[in-house]
């Protein structure tokens, strides 16, 4: 797998830089069902993880491929399931067993249009399903939201550390434009340290008696404990691991708010906003939980409008209302589904809302 | 001199106390496994994928590793762990319900890519849990509380015979219906559990046991009465027998 | 001398040990046990239990502990 490292940029296609990464990293157990538009992730991995002697499951269902990930993970490997929009509502159940569980499961949710089947275009339509879960219970997922395909390589490594580092089920939320486009893209060794996991790990009861990891706790005072223990990890995973981009803030008088794919035009809708004396900034989430609302909280005071552009009915841009609380207007410019909005459009909508 | 000829197995907990209703044949059925742990010396390298329903509490009383399975996907759950780790002794313990309804998909599919795991199903003909509804195994007219006027084709289907679908599974290498009615039953069980675990220690496949059941609380009958309905009622349906030992077509 | 040892506090009463028994040496007493279960008990005056652990094997709640043949 050396092969793949390189200080040259190679011309790759989103779905398979992601795949290599994950290889990369050390990912031991790949279990998926086939859907557009990540499908050559599967692909990709059949026949690698079969020539590294790791272990690659063609899954009966999205069902049984992320509850394989589950059971990897509970040995404490580094494995991983991926897979798209429709299907991975049908992973929700397990990926709240695995917060639970406190399982280092990594998934790769490449977004396609909803609802239902939908299409296989490009969408960002799961922003709640992945930062606000589909499964039952309080829970948070940690989600990582790449822009460009180096990004996708960069935040799958990201991925599998942090749902290492903090025994939580970690999202890699890329859509179909990231999985289907090329770009060049560098492969660095995996860059963080590997997480002991022999503590809680399932690997055998030699010596001691046996571990069990489970969700169920019919005593509800218990639950109460496990759910404050919960949320104290969260709350430390968003004081540690908050992530964002932002570019020309500091003057602005507006701010546009994206993530993802959609946030490559919203960069250039800013330069030709720029261009015509209009002040305007950029903010990207990058961890879309844990959110960076303190920061948005701290520009909302000094800025006059912020303007939130995705690729879907508006999703994130409750989270940004949440966070601004009423100190400034958020507006919002939305496409259901496909290719983002064009800078052009983006520019022409923030010229007619200034 | 006495010798000692039974005790409490070693891979179960210290001091397990059970929390089954009385005279539910978990209770037999987690000691059998257990015994079998002991008797094949796996306690220290087993990893149990535990199911939902009256067989969730099972890593309550074995002294195992264990993770906890959604409902139905305990053989998705022990493929995770086998293919993470090959060397382990993976096993799952379902209810009919969680292996033949909700998890049957996980479960032939488990069977069909001839994974290295074995897995022991409990078949009670109901929902035990939840109170006793009917469910993949409840028996034509039995009354439950989902069939009050009993099981009839025309409304709820046929129930499924477990242990002949994964015999039929190519990846299966043994697949079994034992009961645990009598004594002499419970000794067969035993045996049938341990060659189940036998195939995956040897690499052959897919190792299986559904295993007969009472359920006297939600069958409404004493304990000594549902053991006498699993040798008239149940055993007529799901016959007990050897339906896939490719050990013994190697051997010839 | 073949022997049984009942531990009373996991008994519940489902009594098909008392069926079970092919000399009937097991009997339900009048004590309840801290499940509130009248638990049974083991009367052998003429040392007559055969240690053939059948009682144990039907046990579904491991209330028979140990069983001695001899």
């Amino acid at each position: 797998m050396t092969e793949c490292l390189t200080n040259k940029k190679v011309l790759i296609k989103g779905n398979y830089a992601i795949a290599k990464a994950a290889v990369l990293a050390g990912c031991q157990c790949y279990f998926g069902y086939p859907i557009t538009p990540q499908s050559e992730i599967g692909e990709f991995m059949s026949g690698k993880m079969q020539e590294l002697g790791r272990a690659y499951v063609s899954a009966e269902s999205e069902l049984a491929a992320i509850n394989m990930t589950l059971g990897a993970c509970s040995t404490g490997v580094k494995a991983m399931s991926s897979s798209s929009s429709c299907a991975v509502a049908l992973m929700q159940e397990a990926l709240s067993y695995a917060t639970a569980d406190e399982l280092p499961v990594v998934l790769v949710s490449v977004m396609r249009g909803g609802p239902g089947l939908g299409n296989i275009y490009p969408s960002q339509g799961d922003y709640f399903q992945s930062t606000k879960g589909g499964g039952n219970g309080d829970y948070k997922l940690i989600v990582l939201a790449p822009s460009t395909v180096q990004e996708c390589v960069d935040l799958t490594y990201k991925a599998f550390y942090l749902a290492h580092k903090y025994k939580n089920p970690t999202v890699l939320l890329a859509d179909g434009l990231l999985g289907q486009m090329m770009e060049p893209v560098e492969f660095k060794p995996y860059p963080y340290p590997e997480i002991d996991n022999s503590a809680w790990a399932l690997s055998g009861a030699k010596g001691r008696d046996g571990r069990v990891i489970r969700s169920y706790a019919p005593l509800a005072d218990n639950q109460c404990e496990f759910l404050k223990k919960l949320y104290a990890k969260y709350k430390t995973i968003e004081e540690n691991e908050t992530e964002w981009e932002e570019n020309g803030v500091e003057d602005a008088d507006i701010v546009l708010v994206s993530f993802g794919s959609t946030s490559r035009n919203v960069r250039t809708a800013a330069k030709l906003c720029r261009e015509k004396g209009l002040k305007v900034g950029i903010f990207r989430p990058i961890t879309l939980f844990p959110f960076p609302s303190k920061r948005l909280q701290e520009i909302s005071t000094k800025i006059k409008k912020f303007v939130v552009v995705e690729v879907n009915m508006g999703q994130m841009v409750q989270d940004v209302r949440l966070a601004v609380n009423g100190n400034v207007h958020v507006e919002q410019i939305n496409k259901g589904v496909g290719a983002p909005p064009s800078p052009e459009e983006i520019a022409a909508r923030i010229e007619e809302l200034v | 001199m006495a010798t000692q000829v039974f005790k409490i197995p070693e891979t179960l907990r210290k001091n397990a106390k059970y929390t089954f209703c009385p005279g539910c044949d978990h209770g037999v059925a987690i000691r059998l496994v257990a015994e079998v742990l002991d008797e094949l010396g796996l306690k220290d390298k087993a990893i149990l994928a535990a199911s939902i329903g009256c067989s969730v509490t099972s890593y309550d009383f074995l002294n195992v590793d264990a993770l906890e399975a959604p409902h139905g996907r305990a053989l998705a759950e022990a493929t995770g762990i086998k293919r993470a780790l090959p060397d382990k002794f993976v096993f799952t313990y379902q209810g009919d319900g969680d292996f033949a309804s909700i998890g049957l998909a996980e479960s032939m599919h488990a069977a069909l890519r001839g994974e290295n795991l074995s897995a022991i199903c409990i078949n009670n003909t109901t929902y035990g849990m939840t109170g006793g509804q009917l469910g993949p195994t409840t028996l034509m007219g039995q009354v439950t509380t989902t069939s009050p006027s009993g099981r009839n084709a025309e409304y709820y289907g046929y129930p499924i015979k477990i242990a002949e679908h994964i015999a039929l599974c190519d990846g299966t290498a043994f697949s079994a219906r034992v009961s645990l009615d009598s004594v002499p039953n419970i000794r067969k069980a035993k045996q049938a559990i341990k060659k189940a675990f036998e195939v995956q220690i040897k690499g052959l496949g897919f190792g299986f046991v559904e295993i007969l059941s009472s359920c006297p609380t939600n069958w409404r009958m004493t304990p000594d009465k549902a053991h006498e309905r699993v040798r008239t009622e149940m055993i007529e349906v799901f016959k007990p027998g050897i339906y896939k030992d490719i050990t013994t077509e190697i051997e010839g | 001398m073949s022997n049984i040892v009942i531990d009373s506090d996991k008994c519940k009463a489902c009594y098909l040990c008392v069926k079970e028994c092919p000399k009937n040496l097991i009997k339900i007493s009048n004590k309840t046990n801290n499940l509130g279960n009248k638990v049974v008990e083991f009367c052998d005056p003429n040392k007559e239990c055969l240690g053939c652990a059948m009682c144990a094997t039907r046990c579904p709640d491991l209330a028979i502990t140990e069983v001695y043949k001899g």
